[in-house]
This record gives structure tokens, sequence and C-alpha cells, in this order.
């Protein structure tokens, strides 16, 4: 007797607006063009660039930007900062990524198993998030990354370790909420197994915490490669990361101060773009002031 | 403060609403959220305004107590208070009339109420705000308004917090609130909608009280014909942000004109009191037994005392019989939804059988168990709530059998057909749904349900946030299912009036216990126990002893 009739909006009406709100906000979108243009220069930049990395021009030493043939100049070994710049921005920003893949993994995994199973399983996995929290975070890291070898992998797995507990916690919170939610209820109504219910059932709806969460992560991670370099305990040379560049860069201060200011430039830039975008998307997913 | 003057009014009008136009923004699904609506509130009556939800009636209220959402524009029309016109007041001039003039009771009191104030001060906030009284003369009036709406010990509940009040202790302090400045015109939105049915009709009684004695009038706004049937002098009838019939309670209740009115009353429930033609099966044996079910609470900790123990189901045993549907019946608190739960064994039972088809699965453990969920399935209450947002409506279908191992082509073939079934278009398969209105996603949710072919559905008050046309829909739709298929269902509501349309037996549940059984002839015309007589006589709008023919054979 009733069939089914109009529905106003376009199937992804939540997306789309997720989307549209997304676009108007203005910071978001500069990071988002900013990433991209970096990660574009990382990834191409160094084919197009006539100098390696690694090689050395003794007799341009020192040479200021925008003059001669290197544009961004050179380092005291004579190196080409340009193509430094962006080789060691490959290394930051994959440093970045996959120390936020892996939070994020391990976070969620702890999360949702901890926010859904509740009882025991929580107060256990829960308490190992508020152990990892009491430890400071920076002497964490540098007693970590002078026991063990530091390889660009291994400072990955070193920031991941001290930056999941966060994520954690936020999807710990969003599933215990929404497990109480009556379509939780008919999962396990269904016979649907636990793991089914948590990660295909659950999960979806705890994504855009999730995402803001990770824009953030990555941030901080860039910022704690940066760190750690700068104090030497990283990134080891002759690779380059923004970090160790700064590292190398602090006795020229007073001679040659594009050493610090430029890789000092990438750092900022990708950083602030990084929280812009998670902001915009904070508000991009806060629904809840939506009317549903 | 003089009142102009108005030639349109006569002089008994309390409140008059004159081509009321308000605009919604852009974007929903009509241009106006009220367009061109008047009526007349007459001093020293009470006009219900009666609709479904999005009628618009919560928004004809809130306009007249000028506290709309900004995004909400008031684009034409007048609106006068006593008299004096408040559409294009300053804020400050309607503040002024807000609590001494109009004041408003909410539907929820619990939100209504600021968890961290005590009733007291609440009330205290409301004179002081107008600066009435010192804060002596604030106190005493705060006693008496208290007194006077009925609150056991005024003095104590002056000093306590909103949480440790029932609901309807509740929505009595907010009525004492709204009364506190003595206004002349009360708006009720929806007062009694959140609360039990015994403690409505206690709320519908106080507002009838207080209104006769002060002579105030009151504007209701309600979804129930029932409690209009109650409490109204005059009704609006609202559809769609259009006022479609008005007039006195008795001519619109009797002789309702507008084919809209005729339908809403059509589809309002009826205490029956006749006992349904039950399904007729070969085997008889009762596809499920419990037997002195128990299942306790247990909260905070042993360690810290604060250990409390709360009994929600206690000792029940029920019975029955194959496609038979057995009504579960009691206000919030009365362990029907616990034992709802249990039945699914959504929560394990701390004592007592529940023999399914003969099987015990009271005791079984979650893998023993899963076979058998599938011929056990549930309808929930919240058509919102119970569907996953982020997944297709095929999804919530065919995820269940995909999960037992059908095939996944099989399942979706199924589905759809069902989709049919239950009044659905096929098309909705690909969609999500937030796409449908409440009835619709309950119609999703009872496919869902069926997509195992069950043996047993237990509706967990499956059809309690509709509106009544909506209601009588899906009740239609599970009784025909029912037919087709022979299901037993456990039919769990508040609403004794739901519960005569569909129930072939009915158990009353009361803090736990069941404290009544039989068909729905003994339970609305011959109740056995005290609790029950009182529920049935707490039913708005019906008189259950005169009701129907039916009544002579007892």
């Amino acid at each position: 007797m009733t069939a089914l009739s109009a529905s106003q909006s376009p199937t992804h009406w939540w997306q789309s607006r997720v989307v549209k709100r997304f676009l108007s906000h203005r910071l978001a979108l500069l990071g988002l063009l900013m990433i991209g243009l970096l990660t574009l220069a990382c990834v191409v930049g160094p084919y197009l660039l006539p100098y390696d990395s690694l090689f050395i021009d003794l007799r341009a030493r020192f040479a200021a930007p925008f003059t001669g043939d290197h544009y961004l100049g050179t380092d005291p070994l004579g190196r080409d900062l340009a193509v430094r710049l962006l080789m060691a921005g490959r290394i930051s920003l994959l440093v970045g990524f996959f120390a936020m893949v892996l939070s994020i993994l391990v976070g969620m995994l702890v999360g949702v198993v901890g926010g859904y199973r509740g009882g025991w399983v929580n107060t256990v996995l829960m308490r190992t998030v508020d152990g990892f929290l009491s430890f400071p975070t920076i002497f964490l890291l540098l007693a970590l990354a002078a026991a063990l070898q530091p390889s660009p992998v291994m400072i990955t797995v070193i920031i991941a370790v001290t930056s999941w507990m966060e994520v954690a916690r936020i999807v710990e919170a969003e599933v215990r909420s929404l497990k109480e939610r009556e379509f939780v209820l008919a999962g396990r109504m269904l016979g649907l197994s636990g793991a089914h219910i948590m990660f295909r059932e659950i999960l979806p709806n705890v994504m855009g915490p999730i995402i803001v969460a990770a824009t953030l992560t990555v941030a901080r991670a860039i910022l704690l490669e940066a760190y750690i370099s700068f104090l030497g305990f990283g990134i080891q040379p002759p690779l380059p990361s923004w970090g160790n560049m700064l590292n190398g860069a602090q006795q020229y201060l007073d001679s040659a101060p594009w050493l610090a200011i430029i890789p000092g430039v990438a750092i900022t830039i990708a950083v602030s773009s990084f929280n812009f975008i998670g902001d915009g998307l904070r508000d991009a997913f806060d629904v809840r002031n939506d009317s549903f | 403060m003089t009142a102009k003057i108005q030639t349109v009014d006569k002089p008994d009008v309390a409140l008059s609403v004159r081509g009321l136009t308000v605009k919604l923004p852009k974007g929903m699904e009509r241009a106006h959220a009220v367009e061109n609506i008047s009526f007349d509130l007459h001093r020293g009556q009470i006009l219900c305004v009666i609709g479904e939800s999005g009628s618009g009636k919560s928004v004809t209220a809130n306009t007249i107590m000028g506290i709309l959402p900004k995004a909400i524009d008031i684009t034409g029309g007048s609106i006068q208070l006593e008299g004096r016109e408040i559409v294009g007041m300053g804020p400050e001039a309607l503040r002024s009339l807000r609590g001494r003039v109009v004041s408003m009771i909410f539907q929820d009191p619990l939100s209504a109420l600021n968890p961290l104030m005590t009733v007291g001060a609440q009330i205290d906030e409301a004179m002081q705000a107008h600066g009435v009284g010192t804060s002596t003369s604030r106190r005493e009036r705060g006693i008496e308004l208290l007194t006077e709406v009925g609150l056991p010990d005024p003095e104590l509940m002056y000093h306590q917090y909103p949480f440790r009040l029932s609901g309807g202790q509740r929505q009595r302090v907010m009525i004492a609130m709204a009364l506190a400045l003595e206004p002349t015109i009360l708006i009720a939105d929806e007062p009694t909608t959140a609360l039990d049915v015994t403690t409505q009709a206690q709320i519908l009684e106080l507002i009838r009280e207080i209104q006769r004695r002060k002579g105030m009038s009151v504007l209701f706004i309600t979804h129930d014909f029932g409690v209009v049937a109650e409490i109204a002098d005059e009704v609006v009838v609202m559809e769609k942000g259009h006022v479609v019939e008005q007039g006195s309670a008795s001519a619109v209740l009797t002789e309702p004109t507008h084919p809209y009115t005729q339908r809403l009353i059509a589809a309002v429930p009826h205490l029956t009191g006749v006992d349904r033609v039950a399904l007729q099966t070969e085997n008889t044996d009762p596809i499920l037994k419990v037997e002195g079910l128990v299942k306790t609470y247990h909260s905070g900790s042993r360690i810290f005392g604060t250990h409390r123990v709360v009994p929600a189901v206690r000792n029940v045993s029920l019975e029955l019989a194959p496609g038979q549907t057995l009504g579960v019946v009691g206000e919030s608190g009365s362990g029907k939804s616990s034992l709802g739960r249990l039945l699914v064994k959504l929560m394990d039972a701390d004592g007592g059988k529940i023999l399914f088809d003969g099987t015990d699965i009271a005791p079984l453990h979650e893998a023993k168990f899963r076979p058998l969920r599938q011929k056990v399935q549930m309808i929930f209450q919240d058509p919102f709530a119970s569907l996953n947002p982020r997944m297709t409506i095929g999804r919530i279908l065919t995820v269940g059998p995909v999960a037992h191992g059908m095939a996944v082509a099989k399942a979706r073939d199924e589905a759809r057909a069902l989709l049919d079934h239950v009044g659905l278009d096929s098309r909705a398969f690909d969609r999500y749904p937030h796409e449908f209105s409440g009835g619709q996603r309950q119609r999703i949710g009872i496919a869902r349900a069926l997509m195992f072919k069950p043996k047993l559905l237990i509706a967990d008050e499956a059809v309690s946030a509709l509106d009544v046309s909506i209601q009588a829909q899906i009740l239609q739709l599970l009784d025909r299912i029912q037919r087709e298929t022979g299901v037993s269902m456990i039919f769990i509501t508040h609403d004794l009036r739901v519960a005569s349309q569909i129930c072939d037996r009915i158990a009353v549940m009361q803090k736990g216990q069941v404290v009544e059984q039989g068909p729905p002839s003994q339970i609305f015309l011959d109740p056995q126990s005290a609790y029950t007589r009182e529920l049935v006589a707490a039913i708005p709008g019906e008189q259950p002893a005169s009701s129907g023919p039916v009544a002579v054979d007892f």
C-alpha cells in the first residue's frame, strides 16, 4: 500500500555534506593545496634538478640562495640545498605518514576491542594506554632512538609507539557509546560474530574521528622526527631529513642562516598544513550539530 | 503597558493567531513550517493542537513563545497575546511577557530541568528573573507551588535535584515553574508523551484542575486523540503546516469533516476487548515456554559500598502457542524490555528456563546458540538507531544470512522480494537508512527480522516511535505477516490500546513480575489484578467499562 515514495536527497548526501563543509573551510583547502604541492615536489623534483643530493662540490660551499647554479644555495660541503631539501622531504613525509598509519592501526585495534568488549579486556587495554601516556614522550623517544639502530624504519616505529594512545582513547570512547545503539544489538541478534560487529558494523561509524586524528598525527609525527633528528638521534647523515638538516645548520646560523631557514620553513609548512586539514575535517565531520 | 483596543478580537480571546506563516531554511522538505494558520484560544479553555510529526504544531508553540531557532523566520501574520501584538516585538519586551503572560511546559521534563540546580532554585530563578518578591517570599511561594502541583513533602522536594525525581514528578515541577508567575496562558508541548499511562492520566488531571481553578487558558499540543478526548474544549487539526480543521472537541471527534482528520481518528487504536481470531496451526505445542525466568542488574562497586541490586525480571513464566501473539505490557521499569532481550539472548538470564521449541536456550553459550538465532528474531524500538547509518539497506538485510552461509546472490534476491513484501519499493535496496521515514525504516527492520524465516518474532515497542497512522499500517503488516507465515510473536508495548489490536493473549508486567495473563477480553473488560485495573482506567480517551457491546458477555 505504501510504496516507497520520493527520497529528497542524493544517495550520499551525508558525504557530499561533509565534502561541502570541508570545501568551505579556506585554511583546510590551503593546507590540502600545500601538502599536494609539497608531495609533488618531493616526488618529482629531485629528477628535475641537475644535482644529486650526495654530490659534493667543494668549490661551491656556502653558496647563498639564488646565486649561481644552485637555486637554494649549498651546504657546508657544497651539496645542492634544493635537491637535499626535497630528498629530505621524502624521508620526513614518509616517516610521518607511516608512523601515522601504524599508530592509527594499533590505536584503532585497541580502541575498538577495548570499547566493544568492555569489562576486564577494556581495563587491561586502557590502563596500558594510560601507562604509555605516563611516559614523557620525548624522553622515551630519545631513549629508544639511542638504544636501537636509528634507521628510517626504526624511527617510524618509535614515533608510532609514542603516538597511538590518543587514537585508542578517541576510538574507545566512540565505540563505547555506539555499542549501545540498537543496530549493534541487531547485529548480535542476527548472529554476527564479535569481530564482524566490531570491524564492519561499528568501525565505519568511527571513521570520521579517526580520519581527523590521522591528519593531526601526521603533523605530530613529522615534528617528532624533526625533533629527534635535530638532536642527532634520528635519521643519520648522509641521508637527509628536515630535522638533521637543521642539526647541521646550527653552527652556521650567523654566516649561512638559509641553511636553517629553508628546512625550517619546509617543516612549518608541512606541519601547519596538516593541522589545517585536520581542523577542517573535524568541522566537516561534526554532524552532531547538524540536523540528521 | 496599555493594550491597544483591538476591533477584531472578542474580549474573551486570550491568544489569537491570524494568518501566521513561518518559513523554513532552504533545503528542508518544504518551504514553510506553518503557512497561513489562524486560530483563537478562548479565555479559560483548553485548545488542543493535534497533528502528526512534521505537522508544524511545535513550531507554532515555539513561535508564540518567541523561542524559534535563528534559522527560522516569521514571514507573515500576527499573534496577539492578551491583545498585544507580539510579531515584530523586541526581545526584551518579549522576555517580559514570557513567564508572566504566557508560560510553557515541555515534552521531556528531564532535559527541560537543569540537572545541577535544586528544584527550589529553579522555581526561584523563574521569579527572580522577573524581579518578583524577596528571597523569603519567593521561597514560600515555591513551596506553595510545589504543594499545588501535588508533589509529596514539598519542603523536602524544594531541596531535591531533578535526578532524584520520577518522570511524573519532574513534569509536576515543570508545571510548578510555569505557574510561578501566574501566567494567563499556558502552552503545553506534548507534556505527557514521555510519561507512563498512569502518570499521564495524573498529569492530565492536574492540568485540567489547575486550569479550572485559575481560569487559565491552555494551548495543548499533542499527537494523541485519546488525550484530546480527555482534555480538550476546542481542537485544531494540523497537517503539513496547514490547519485543516478546527472546532469544538466533541464536534471534531465525533463528526470530523476533513478527510485527514477522519483518517487520523480512524487510525487511533482503540481498546477492542474482542479477542482476536487465533491462527489455527496443526501443531499446538507451545513454541516458547518460559519458566521462572530471573534477571538481576548489579551496578556500582562492592568495594566502594555503592553496590546496587535491581531486580529486572522476577520469576516470570509465560507460554506462547505457534502462530499466536503474546502481548507483554507494562510501564517503564516493569522489566518488559529486559524480558525481550533475555528471550533473544542479547542478555543472559540469572535463572529459569527458556524452552524454545522444546530446547532450553537459557544456559546455552553464544556459540551453541548461534544456529538457533535464525529462528528467534527481534524488531527494535527506535527505527533511527536500529539501522546502521553507514550501510545500504541491501547490506543491512543480507549481512545476517550471508554470515550464516547463504550465497550472496540468493540473499540479495530474497532481500528484494522481502522489501516488496513489507511494502517498500525494491529500489530501496541500494539506498541508505537516512533516506527513509520512520515508518519505512521500521518496515526495513521487519524485513531484516524476516530474512531468516524465523519461528519467533520479538517486537520491542516496535510501533511506539511512530505516528498513529503509520502505527496502524505497521500493525496491519505484522498481522498479515503472521497470517501468511505462521510466525509466533511476542509484542512488547507500553500502550494497551496497541496491544489490544494485535494480541491473542496479554501478560501485564509490574516491577519485574507478571501480575496478570489472559486474553484481551479479560484484561480490558474484566481485569483481575488491581494494577491492571489501574492501567486500563488510565488509558486516555477510553471508558473501558462501557465500551463495546462485548462487555455484556461477561
